[in-house]
This record gives C-alpha cells, sequence and structure tokens, in this order.
C-alpha cells in the first residue's frame, strides 16, 4: 500500500477517536487542549470575520465604526454591485482573467504533470535519471529569481502585457510533476498496462483507458495545487503586465488599494474589502469541498521524500 | 514492495532494447520546462556578465557585477532583515503548528475535525489578500489597532514602526502558513504504525513520553522538509512588504528585502544586469541553506 492511500484511507476510516479505539486506549478529552485550539481557530478566523463584517459597510461606516462589528446599515450587496461596477465594470474583467489563467495555466501545468509524471513513473527510456535530477534541482530555484530574466526574455519576444506572459511559466509544476510519479509508481499496477499491450493497445490509449482512472485521485491532487497557485499568482502578472485589463484579481486589487491610500488618495476602500471578500469565497468553497485531497496530496509531500 | 521488483523486471527488459516511448509522455513537460525554467537561469547567468554602458553599450564584464553585489551595504542590509526574519519566525510558525497537529493527533479534541479545517483555512487566502487584510487590520485610521488603541486611550500599538514592522510583517506570514504546516505534520503522524503505541502502551509510557519518543521522531523527516519550504519562502519575501509599503512607505523601504531590491532594480532602475546577479547570488545562497538544512535534518535520523 502506498503512502498516499493509507493517508486517505485512514482519514475517511478513522477519526482519531476511532484510532484510540483500535488502539484500545480510552481517551478523557481534555479541556486545556481544546482551549489551545481554540485559541489557534480564533486567530486563524479574526482577519476573516474582520473581512465580512466590513465587507457589509460603506466607506464612511468603516472609519466609525467598531472593526470587529457592524455599522449603521447593511451595504453588503451595494458594495458587492460597486465592487462589479466601478471604473467601467473593470473587477468582472480581473475575474475572468483570473478564470482564464486558473484554467489553461492551471489545467495545463496538471495535464503536462500528468504525462511527465506517469512516463517517468512507468517507462525506463534513455535519460530519465537525467530528467528526474533537472527537476527535483529546479525545486530549490526561486520562482522569483527566474521572474526577472524571464520577463526580459519575453518582451524581447513581443510576449510580455498579453495573457501568455501569465500563463506560459505557471504551465510548470515541479512539484504536481513528482507527485504523479509517486502516486503512478505504486496506483498503476504495470500487469494491467501489459495486459492492455498484449490485447493491441497502442501506449496513448493504454494510458488513456487504463493509467488514466487510476491515477484520478492524484490528478485531483494535483490540479488543486495548481488552481490555488495560478489563483495567487501576484508576482509573475506584477511584472509581465502594465495594461489593466490583463490584471488578475490579485495584481488589481493591489492596485485599487494603493488608489485608496497615499496622495489624492480615492475613497474606494470598501471596494478592496468587498473585492477581498470576492476573491477568497470562490477558493475558500473548493478548499472545503475537496479536503480529502489536500489531505493526500500533503500527506504524499511530507512523507515520501 | 512488489513495485520494486516489478520495476527491476522492467528495467531488464528495457535494457535488451532501448525504449523511447516513455519521452512521449514527458517531452511536452520538458520543452515547456526547458523554455520557462532552464532558458531563464542561463539568460539570467549570462546578464550576469555582462555591463550596460553608456559608451560602448553591452560590455563583457566578469565578475565585476557579483564583485559589486559582495559590497553592496543596501544588498546585504535586505539580507539581513530576512535573515533575521528566519531566524525568528520559523521556529514560532513550525512550533505553533507542531503543538496544534499534536492535539489533533492526541484524540483528546472537542471537535477536532473543525478546527482542523478552521486553522487551515487561511491558507487559502491569496497572499495579496492576506496582506490587505492584515494592513487593514493594522491601520490607524480603522481596523483592530485604531479600536484597541482607543480603548486603552493611548498610542501604544504601532505595527507600522520600524521596530514592529518585521514582526508585523511575520504575523501575517504565520498566520497564512500556521494550518498548512499543521497539517504536513498531522499527515506524517497519521502513517505512524500503530503497533508502535502499543508497544509503548506497554511499556508503561505515558503522553508526554509517547510524544517525545515515538512522534516527535517520527515527525523528524516532515520537520526537515517544512523548514526547507519555510526558508525559501522567507528568503523569498516579497508579497507582504511589497504591499504594506503603500500603507508604511517611510519604514519600508524598496530594498526592504532581496527581492524588492531585484524587482525595483529592474522595474524602476532598470538595472537589468545586477538584478540578474542580485537575483542569482540569493538563489545560491537559498539553496546552500537549503542543502545545509536537509543534510543536517537526515544526518539526525540515523541515531
Amino acid at each position: 500500500m502506498t503512502t498516499i492511500d493509507r493517508a486517505t484511507d485512514q482519514e475517511v476510516a478513522a477519526t482519531p477517536r476511532a484510532k484510540a479505539h483500535r488502539r484500545g486506549r480510552k481517551q478523557r478529552k481534555s479541556v486545556v487542549l481544546t482551549i489551545v485550539m481554540v485559541i489557534f481557530t480564533i486567530y486563524s478566523a479574526v482577519p476573516l470575520v474582520w473581512l465580512i463584517i466590513n465587507a457589509t459597510k460603506d466607506q464612511a461606516n468603516l472609519f466609525s465604526s467598531f472593526g470587529l462589528w457592524f455599522g449603521n446599515g447593511f451595504d453588503l450587496f451595494g458594495n458587492i454591485t460597486r465592487t462589479f461596477t466601478y471604473d467601467n465594470g473593470i473587477f468582472l474583467h480581473w475575474f475572468a482573467n483570473t478564470l482564464l489563467y486558473v484554467v489553461v495555466g492551471g489545467g495545463g501545468a496538471t495535464l503536462l504533470a500528468t504525462l511527465g509524471g506517469y512516463g517517468l513513473a512507468k517507462y525506463r527510456f534513455p535519460g530519465r535519471r537525467a530528467v528526474f535530477a533537472v527537476v527535483l534541482g529546479a525545486v530549490a530555484i526561486p520562482g522569483t529569481a527566474l521572474a526577472v530574466p524571464t520577463f526580459l526574455l519575453f518582451s524581447q519576444i513581443g510576449l510580455t502585457n498579453t495573457p501568455w506572459a501569465v500563463i506560459l511559466p505557471s504551465l510548470i509544476s515541479p512539484f504536481g510533476l513528482y507527485l504523479v510519479w509517486t502516486f503512478a509508481t505504486d496506483a498503476v499496477p504495470t500487469e494491467l498496462l501489459e495486459a492492455a499491450r498484449l490485447d493491441g493497445a497502442g501506449e496513448f490509449r493504454t494510458f488513456f483507458t487504463i493509467a488514466l482512472p487510476l491515477l484520478a485521485p492524484g490528478i485531483v491532487t494535483v490540479l488543486l495545487f495548481a488552481i490555488v497557485a495560478t489563483w495567487n499568482n501576484y508576482f509573475l502578472p506584477l511584472i509581465m503586465l502594465s495594461d489593466p485589463t490583463w490584471y488578475p484579481l490579485t495584481v488589481g486589487l493591489s492596485q485599487w488599494s494603493a488608489q485608496a491610500s497615499g496622495v489624492g488618495a480615492q475613497p474606494i476602500f470598501n471596494l478592496v474589502i468587498t473585492g477581498s471578500l470576492l476573491t477568497i469565497v470562490p477558493i475558500v468553497i473548493a478548499f472545503l469541498f475537496l479536503q480529502r485531497y489536500w489531505q493526500s496530496g500533503l500527506a504524499a509531500g511530507s512523507v515520501k521524500q | 514492495m512488489t513495485t520494486t521488483s516489478l520495476s527491476r523486471t522492467a528495467r531488464t527488459a528495457t535494457r535488451r532494447r532501448r525504449d523511447w516511448r516513455g519521452w512521449a509522455f514527458v517531452a511536452p513537460f520538458m520543452l515547456v520546462f526547458v523554455a520557462m525554467i532552464i532558458a531563464p537561469v542561463a539568460y539570467a547567468l549570462y546578464l550576469s556578465f555582462f555591463r550596460e554602458q553608456l559608451i560602448g553599450g553591452n560590455m563583457f564584464a566578469g565578475f565585476s557585477n557579483y564583485v559589486d553585489v559582495f559590497q553592496d551595504a543596501k544588498f546585504w542590509e535586505s539580507f539581513g532583515r530576512v535573515a533575521l526574519f528566519l531566524v525568528v519566525q520559523v521556529p514560532i510558525m513550525l512550533t505553533l503548528s507542531l503543538i496544534a497537529a499534536l492535539a489533533l493527533d492526541s484524540a483528546r479534541l472537542h471537535g477536532a475535525r473543525f478546527f482542523r479545517i478552521a486553522i487551515f483555512l487561511p491558507y487559502a487566502v491569496p497572499g495579496v489578500v492576506a496582506a490587505l487584510i492584515w494592513g487593514f487590520i493594522y491601520g490607524d485610521q480603522f481596523g483592530l489597532t485604531a479600536s484597541i488603541n482607543n480603548l486603552l486611550g493611548a498610542h501604544i500599538l504601532k505595527p507600522f514602526s520600524a521596530s514592529w514592522v518585521l514582526p508585523s510583517i511575520g504575523n501575517i506570514v504565520t498566520w497564512e502558513f500556521m494550518g498548512y504546516n499543521m497539517l504536513i505534520f498531522y499527515a506524517a503522524l497519521k502513517v505512524v504504525p500503530s503497533e508502535l503505541y502499543e508497544a509503548a502502551e506497554i511499556d508503561g509510557a505515558g503522553q508526554l513520553r509517547t510524544v517525545s519518543s515515538i512522534k516527535i521522531p517520527a515527525l523528524r523527516g516532515a520537520i526537515v522538509i517544512a523548514t526547507v519550504f519555510s526558508i525559501i519562502g522567507s528568503v523569498q519575501l516579497f508579497n507582504e512588504p511589497n504591499l504594506l509599503k503603500t500603507l508604511a512607505p517611510n519604514v519600508i523601504s524598496s530594498y526592504f528585502t532581496p527581492n524588492m531590491y531585484a524587482y525595483n532594480l529592474s522595474f524602476a532602475g532598470q538595472q537589468f544586469n545586477y538584478a540578474a546577479t542580485v537575483a542569482i547570488v540569493m538563489g545560491v545562497i537559498t539553496a546552500v541553506i537549503a542543502y545545509i538544512v536537509q543534510a543536517r535534518g537526515s544526518r539526525q535520523e540515523d541515531f
């Protein structure tokens, strides 16, 4: 059984309580530990609660009311409308751009990592070790160290200030490749592949009909990591794009924030706050619904080194 | 276990004829990899050995850019800042994550599932949004800091003062990644064989003894990995200070972190060659630190 399987299985089958039972220990619930975790939870939740509460206030109320309680009037829907309509609906543009970068960039990264990871796991080809060493070495390269030279390269071939400047670099996920590789090694039995080949199926047909369904849980994990990475991407689009109509949400929000403070500030703090809330809602929902895959991905990352 | 023997037979089978089929799957990844990772690294190396001059244009400069970086007070100031940051912030964050993970694994919690999700949730928040939210909370105009100061009737909390701005940033980073590291540790604890606990119980080990002699040693690998990733993250610090800069322009300089320095050198100063050199030096330093931590961590594992 693989590490990934084991982690997910236990995740599903055994809550901590059940595990303790299996060990034959009777655990009393600890008040002290629960209090410690309550403190951690409050720390984690307060900024998000603050965000939700303050998204219901207009600009005047932001300044006049206590931060962790509602102001006069409930203006959430007004704020949402204003966020979407401000500056000819630029926020909606940013939302669409982010989706484009997530779908093409994150989806493409998942596709490349899946094919590559499977190839590394199930074939012994010349140069395999070299591929492996180079890709693993690349994990240590700071992403931002690449950003400046990538920008210069792109500007020479006229790619800056286009969506490609954001999409192309996000197509590479060494961690995703590694994850599929470890996953495919154990989850796809080589005998099955051999049987399909004996039946006369080609390599790609074998991959799509036999391997792909078996790889599905691993692929979803990689996809989730890729979605979050592209959804949260800030540094790369910041340097690549100068035209606000191509901004993703992160860069757009930081620009609004700069507009709201400093010299000649515009009163749009309420838009920054509501925009922030709208930015995190989709990703938080994705998290909550697909928790199981996060767990297994993290387990693979932490245990299999 | 079966996989190793299988792969061995696969390997002997392929030794007979060279099998290139795997490349059909790996080639797309490698093509993009070469274009997006190898090419920029090579280009940065090339840039770092040249220098743009008013007379003569682009000139070969040998190691002079590197010599300049090593004598650059701004670079070392920014490097010192992230070094201080990682020495303080990383241990605090990982300790908190460890405590939370051990509590989750103890089976002595009410509502463990809820805690696990709630504490992990900040990881889903984009770094930009996290910095914006905390920037508001730290703010003097509205936000919690102002409220608390009003309550106390004095200007006591100053998150944006020169001495507090680094801890303020550290708090944001801790908030973002504490839950993530907690889950890494928790996932590693889950795969500890339960026979180990049974043995400990037979030996009469108490809760704390189990933690110190079974759980912590079992976590060593996960701790090393989390440390390495946290170090890489700290050295690359950019988003949080760059966003807080609009709120505290006098405290956060354009060379607050090495990354901000490289960014401002290239996009405000057009000094691309020098920026590339700074990026390479930081990349090498990061790789060396990460390697040392990993080597030390795995060596201890042998004891």
